[in-house]
């Protein structure tokens, strides 16, 4: 494994090397493979992420939003790099810490912002809040609560896929503490035997909550975990947009090609706490720590990049960033406006299909149902 | 009328709706090339193949949750546990997961899943193997629970089950498996979750149950009917949907209850039977209702002390001559 991590790190000074002979000249072309408009589409979803929770964080402070809070500030490289090889069609589950990648997915910034806010024209009509957001047209799998209990329902998407005869893919994201779970050795199992068409991304932030991850696991490299259901797996640099579109792309072309899934962690660090009820730093780590690791915030290393590529110009991304802001303050504007769902809406979807015979429910409804 | 084992119509049931549509298919442990711990899916990786019959490995939770997000794809999978004794290692993958899923989506994705196979005690497996498991699963909204107890009625509502949009847990019984009985032919034989079934009719007391316990009520009954006592056996059927007019309607005309499970007292089905009863027929009530449930202990393995855990026949008759003010034994 150190051999590999260090054949990763050749790779990326190779391509920075590459990066930096091609800025001279600053003749606009590719970076990592893709193309400059790609490029500035991942862009902005970086700004729109970082902007969107940056909003969140406010309104959550005057108490709009409830609730367990979880943002994703720090770690939009994760999430804009794995989307990169994606298509329309593929689909995406995750965890908590789900805002953006719910965002990045197609589901609008309105429809996320109203969901937190538990309003009527949220994307999960505000029974879910900011754990569960999905979208069925985006092929949004969605948020789960339980840490790992959305992996084994990615081996569900994979098999569905398998079982059509498709070639999408399903993405699965979870936070490094997850891996601790069994449904995560169960699922990597049954993946690795039926071929299941899954890429299994280990958001490691170094922390489970307060609780460093050399404190929780007795193997830390945690690639190495699918060599015991010899699964492929690899690094990959989740500050890095680029180094993450490249190992996902590669993940993604062999699930496409015969159903290999694979297992990858994104090396990455949460600027914020764990919740927002969480202090940033405290018992588990310093202050010091974090101010460092924000030094290397992963918009500002894309931006860098593109610039010495000459495929940003400082206008282009001022203008992506006035629209970033915009598109939030539009969200919370609308999710103010929003409505509160109907007390009806207690009841309803409980059920698919409400049977022709026999009583559901065992409470109140019963009354309201009667009149009484 | 063919006359068919439990088993078998269990079986049928499963062929005939994978027949009719291909995205059903079954996983579980050991049900393709054994063909079922207990039989149920014999022949079936036969005729229809490795995708749609698939032995898993020993990974409730893994295959459980596979299952849940295949039916988020729309698929229509029936998960076997061999029995419900392992489902607990899945449960988060039931209640948290596919129970929750339509209503967490506000209706955006539907579970039509099926979790099927044995509940309750078989003989002497103890305390690990001979739980019955209806009031840890009915606990939950989101999901349907049917407990069959005839061949016809498991053709009938497994088939239903299959057909249904959201996620039905269907607990069947090691001791039922090889029961006969007459099964209507017709392809389409379907039996509506949520209507109970008058499995004896009468007029002095009502028991109510579910399950493999209608068999022990039945024979309660005839033997009660040589002292003269008449006796309604309300089969549930189904718990959730649950058929209250069946229900009350029987309590309306007896006025006396026994409710006969085989899960524990304190929290159980019999529990919220006599909740519902005495908030909605309470003027119908000439006698409190009683309860024939498993001793309140892990089953024992001891053939002698299983036998003292679980409900009997005649620990119904007694608690029919409690209701009915009748000395035991007059």
């Amino acid at each position: 494994m150190v051999a590999k991590k260090k054949a990763a790190a050749k790779k990326k000074t190779a391509a920075k090397k590459k990066a930096a002979s091609s800025s001279p000249g600053k003749k606009r072309g590719d970076l990592g493979g893709m193309k400059q408009e790609r490029l500035h589409e991942l862009l902005r979803m970086m700004l729109l992420g970082r902007r969107f929770e940056e909003k969140t964080a406010e309104a959550y402070a005057i108490g709009k939003i409830g609730g367990f809070c979880h943002l994703y500030i720090g770690q939009e490289a994760v999430t804009a790099g794995a989307y990169a090889p994606l298509r329309p069609d593929d689909y995406v589950i995750t965890a908590y810490r789900e805002h953006v990648q719910a965002l990045s997915k197609g589901i609008s910034a309105r429809a996320v912002m109203a969901e937190l806010y538990g309003r009527a024209d949220g994307c999960s009509g505000g029974k879910g809040g900011s754990m569960h957001l999905y979208g069925k047209e985006q092929n949004f799998l969605g948020g789960w609560g339980i840490v790992g209990g959305q992996i084994p329902l990615a081996t569900g998407a994979g098999w569905a896929i398998k079982y059509r005869g498709g070639d999408q893919v399903c993405l699965c994201f979870m936070g490094e503490a997850a891996v601790n779970q069994g449904a995560f050795h169960e699922s990597l199992n049954m993946a690795a035997l039926w071929k299941l068409p899954v890429i299994f991304i280990v958001e490691n932030n170094r922390f489970g909550m307060g609780t460093a991850w050399e404190r929780a696991s007795s193997l830390y490299d945690i690639a190495q975990k699918a060599h015991a259901y010899d699964m492929p797996s690899a690094v990959a640099d989740g500050m890095d947009v680029l180094d993450m579109a490249r190992v996902v792309g590669e993940a993604v072309a062999r699930a496409r090609e015969d159903g290999t899934p694979t297992l990858v962690e994104a090396q990455c660090y949460r600027f914020m706490g764990h919740s927002m009820s969480d202090p940033v730093h405290g018992v588990y780590r310093t202050k010091e720590e974090v101010e460092e690791h924000k030094g290397k915030d992963p918009i500002r290393i894309f931006i860098d990049k593109l610039k010495d590529a000459a495929l940003l110009t400082d206008g282009e991304l001022e203008a992506m960033d006035r629209s970033a802001h915009e598109e939030v303050d539009d969200a919370v504007e609308f999710a103010d406006n929003s409505p509160e769902p109907e007390p009806e809406a207690l009841y309803s979807n409980v059920y698919a299909e409400e049977n022709e015979h026999g009583r559901l429910f065992f409470d109140r409804k019963n009354r309201i149902a009667e009149g009484g | 009328m063919a006359e068919i084992t439990y088993r078998e119509a269990l079986n049928q049931a499963m062929a005939e709706e994978m027949e009719r549509d291909p995205d059903v298919f079954l996983m579980g442990e050991e049900v393709g090339q054994y063909n079922g711990a207990y039989k149920v899916s014999k022949g079936l990786l036969d005729r229809f193949g490795e995708m749609r019959v698939v032995d898993t490995p020993i990974t409730e939770l893994g295959f459980t949750g596979l299952g849940v997000g295949a039916a988020m794809l729309g698929l229509r999978p029936i998960i076997e546990f061999m029995t419900f004794n392992f489902s607990m290692l899945a449960l988060d993958q039931v209640w948290n997961s596919a129970a929750k899923l339509h209503y967490m989506t506000d209706g955006q994705f539907s579970c039509p899943i099926v979790f099927r196979g044995p509940t309750g005690a078989a003989l002497q497996l103890s305390a690990q193997h001979s739980q019955a498991m209806e009031a840890t699963y009915v606990h939950y909204p989101g999901a349907k629970l049917v407990v069959p107890a005839t061949p016809a009625d498991a053709k009938g509502l497994l088939k239903s089950s299959i057909r249904d949009n959201d996620p039905v847990v269907f607990m069947e019984a090691e001791l039922l498996y090889a029961m006969k009985g007459e099964v209507p032919d017709e392809e389409d034989f379907i039996i509506p979750l949520g209507v109970a079934d008058l499995k004896r009719e009468g007029e002095h007391v009502s028991m109510i149950t579910h399950g493999k316990m209608v068999h022990v009520c039945l024979q309660a009954a005839q033997k009660l009917e040589k002292d003269g006592i008449s006796s309604d056996v309300l089969d549930l059927r189904s718990l959730r949907p649950l058929d209250v007019d069946a229900i009350l309607t029987s309590v309306r005309k007896t006025n006396r209850v026994v409710y006969v499970e085989e899960g524990w007292s304190y929290g159980g089905i019999g529990a919220q039977i006599a909740d519902l009863i005495q908030q909605e027929a309470f003027d119908h009530l000439d006698a409190p209702i009683q309860r024939v449930t498993q001793a309140d202990v892990p089953m024992p393995y001891s053939k002698s002390l299983e036998k003292l855990a679980k409900p009997s026949v005649e620990r119904v008759i007694d608690a029919c001559n409690r209701v009915l003010y009748r000395k035991k034994g007059s």
